[in-house]
């Protein structure tokens, strides 16, 4: 008699087993396969800053690519007390950590109405020139190309002819 | 002082309860003999049910007391009347029985809940409780494979598996064939006598109750109309007695419900 | 008069902090009540299999069908802009952060909240939670417990199950059927999707949305009326209140948390 209800009891037990390995499973499958970790997956990160003219659309989070690989995402854009220039804080991963100081850093779009990125152009690399250290700026900076902007000036130029 | 009365278990002094608007008892009075069987008989839809939630401290009173062994039940914090429930137990009308639980885990369930005793003296003790009411070769069925004459009878095992010192019994033959109404009455004796208990039985069942009861104490009206042994009620002469006793259908106890005039309403009718 | 609009005032406040302390304490009562638990364990055990267990398929078959009916209609309105390559993070996106809390909380509330709530009603109407407290024991800790944490243990990991299985749905559609490449569903959801932000909004909504469902539910029933008419109006009322909660409480945390 006691048998049937230990019987069941187990049947039970290892049926809620398996319902909380199933969570924690999909949790996991969530974390790895669904999200990033925080802002780069969570492995070791250095920071380099880069002050832009215009950031355009740029927001945080975005990615941050070296000829379409991304290696970092923005952290933050915040502006610059004394001139109001934006800067933008690049958070790149560990990595990659041989970026010479040349490289240049320009904010650009994917596709025509995609999200904007940070694309970074590795700089040439001679004796003298160190690679970016956390705290660097990135001093070759190319800001965003406004729309607006740019059909401004091609009326512009129209005119003048 | 009153209260400490070693022949009466429960004493009941003044006791007034309504229930929302509705008056139930008005200063009410009775006392319940340590060790006896103690009837308390009346017409239903009176409230007698609500007499054993108030002794159980399940409803306060209006006002009035309610002595339990020298304590003052609706006075007590619900600490000190959790312990004062393990002395009592209650049958309830329907059994109450946890649907979710078979038979002999049912019985088991007070004392799993109440005692850390080994399994081996549990499985002992609710064989011999269900021994006693005939149904230890149900232990494993649940209860909706029962019929309600046992399911009460499980109930009953239950309710004094503990050996409580007192056991109130709810409507215990109501909807109950002539057999299991036979079986029952001679199990709430012989539980009575082989734990010592205190007994109070609320019912309307007439005869079955005089055949068992030491005392009865008859309800009408919100009040206490008679009490007595059951040979002095039988000996009783007033109207509501005699009307309550052999079942008659009209007297004090109108057969109609208050209405008005039957003429009055159909000629109201016929002058619309 | 003024006095007398002063004391109604004071009289309301009163109540309503009477009613409020009393809910509170009986909160803390349920969450941390149980006493022994070797007794709550498998208590605790048999309600997780008859509350979440038991609501297992119906949330596997609904998260299966809404991710692959979102992924078919997002692919449509995306297609037109040539941004079919977005879907992953839109199908993402849209279940951690609404639809995978939401409908989870909806479905336990008509699943597993009604049938909580019936359930004690029935337990009430059949004189099992007086006989309880008769016996003296508290019925907030033997029936309501038990099962308000099971609710709350149990929704989350629904929630979450919900999700993945919508998202591979949406995968099943998107890639499979409308032959999106399986690299571009994954790296761009991937890129869209942040643990701390969605899976943590996924997580904080369906544990809210699991204190309030499973409370209403329980108390539903313990309130419950126990005639056979009161016990089917509260397993409705316990249906219609829980989701409307469920629904006005998911607009004030999207506020909080992304607004």
């Amino acid at each position: 008699m006691d048998r049937k209800k230990q019987l069941q009891q187990r049947r039970i037990e290892i049926a809620v087993g398996l319902f909380v390995v199933l969570a924690i499973v999909s949790i996991a499958i969530l974390s790895v396969k669904v999200a990033t970790w925080g802002i780069t997956g969570g492995q070791s990160t250095y920071t380099v800053y880069a002050r832009f003219d215009n950031i355009g659309g740029l927001k945080e989070r975005a990615p941050i690519k070296i000829g379409g690989v991304v290696i970092g995402r923005v952290a933050s854009i915040t502006l610059e007390s004394q001139y109001y220039t934006p800067v933008v804080e690049l958070r790149i991963n560990s990595m990659y950590d041989e970026i010479a100081e040349t490289s240049s850093a320009s904010i650009l779009t994917s596709g025509l109405l995609g999200e904007q990125y940070v694309g970074i152009t590795p700089g040439f690399v001679i004796e003298d020139i160190a690679m970016l250290k956390d705290g660097d700026y990135i001093n070759d900076t190319k800001p965003a190309l406004v729309l607006e902007d740019m059909i401004g000036q091609f009326l512009y130029n129209q005119s003048d002819d | 002082m009153i209260n400490k009365d070693s022949d009466n278990l429960v004493v009941v002094d003044g006791l007034t309860f309504s229930h929302g608007e509705r008056l139930i008892y008005d200063n009410i009075s009775l006392s319940i003999p340590r060790g006896k069987i103690t009837a308390i008989l009346g017409p239903s839809g009176i409230g007698k049910t609500t007499l054993l939630r108030l002794i159980g401290g399940q409803l306060e009173p209006d006002c009035g007391h309610i002595w339990f062994d020298g304590n003052d039940v609706p006075q007590l914090s619900r600490k000190e009347l959790f312990q004062l429930r393990t002395r009592m137990s209650m049958l309830f009308q329907s059994g109450a029985l946890f649907t979710e639980l078979d038979v002999f885990d049912n019985v088991a369930f007070p004392v799993r809940e109440h005692t850390r005793l080994p399994e081996s003296v549990i499985q002992t003790l609710v064989m011999m409780k269900l021994e006693q009411v005939g149904l230890r070769g149900a232990h494993h069925l649940m209860p909706s494979e029962l019929s309600g004459g046992m399911a009460r009878r499980v109930a009953l095992a239950r309710a004094t598996v503990l050996d409580p010192e007192l056991i109130m019994y709810d409507e215990p033959f109501t909807g109950q064939d002539p057999i299991s109404m036979g079986v029952l009455v001679s199990l709430i004796r012989s539980v009575n006598e082989t734990l010592g208990s205190t007994s109070v039985i609320v019912s309307h069942d007439v005869h079955e109750v005089l055949s068992i009861a030491d005392y009865v104490y008859v309800m009408a009206d919100k009040r206490i109309i008679a009490q007595g042994s059951p040979e002095q009620l039988k000996q009783d002469q007033s109207e509501q007695i005699v009307q309550f006793l052999q079942g008659k259908p009209d007297g004090p106890v109108p057969f109609h419900y208050p209405a008005s005039a039957l003429d009055e309403q159909l000629r109201g009718l016929a002058g619309k | 008069m003024i006095a007398h609009a002063l004391q109604q005032i004071g009289r309301r406040t009163f109540d309503v902090l009477a009613t409020m302390g009393f809910a509170v304490l009986t909160y803390m009562k349920v969450v941390f009540g149980f006493s022994r638990l070797s007794v709550f364990l498998p208590l605790l055990v048999r309600q997780m299999y008859v509350v979440g267990v038991q609501s297992l398929l119906i949330i596997l078959v609904s998260g299966l069908f809404i991710g692959m009916v979102i992924a078919l209609q997002g692919y449509q309105v995306l297609v037109s802009y040539g941004a079919e390559g977005s879907l992953g993070p839109m199908v993402a996106l849209s279940l951690l952060r609404e639809l995978g809390p939401v409908v989870t909380a909806l479905l336990f509330a008509g699943r597993a909240g009604s049938a909580l709530t019936a359930e004690i009603g029935l337990m009430k109407a059949t004189e099992q939670i007086a006989s309880l407290e008769m016996m003296a024991i508290d019925p907030l800790r033997r029936v309501i417990a038990p099962r308000f944490w099971a609710g709350l243990i149990c929704m989350p990991m629904l929630a979450t199950i919900f999700t993945l299985v919508a998202i591979y749905g949406g995968k099943l559609v998107g890639v499979d059927w409308l032959g999106l490449d399986t690299g571009t569903y994954w790296s761009l959801m991937q890129a869209a999707v942040e643990w701390k932000q969605d899976i943590g909004s996924m997580l904080i909504k369906s544990v809210v949305f699991a204190n309030v469902v499973t409370w209403i539910a329980v108390f539903r029933g313990y309130h419950a009326v126990p005639t056979s008419a009161g016990i089917s109006k509260a397993t409705t009322e316990t249906v219609v209140q829980a989701s409307l909660m469920v629904l006005g409480l998911d607009f004030v945390l999207t506020a909080l948390m992304f607004g």
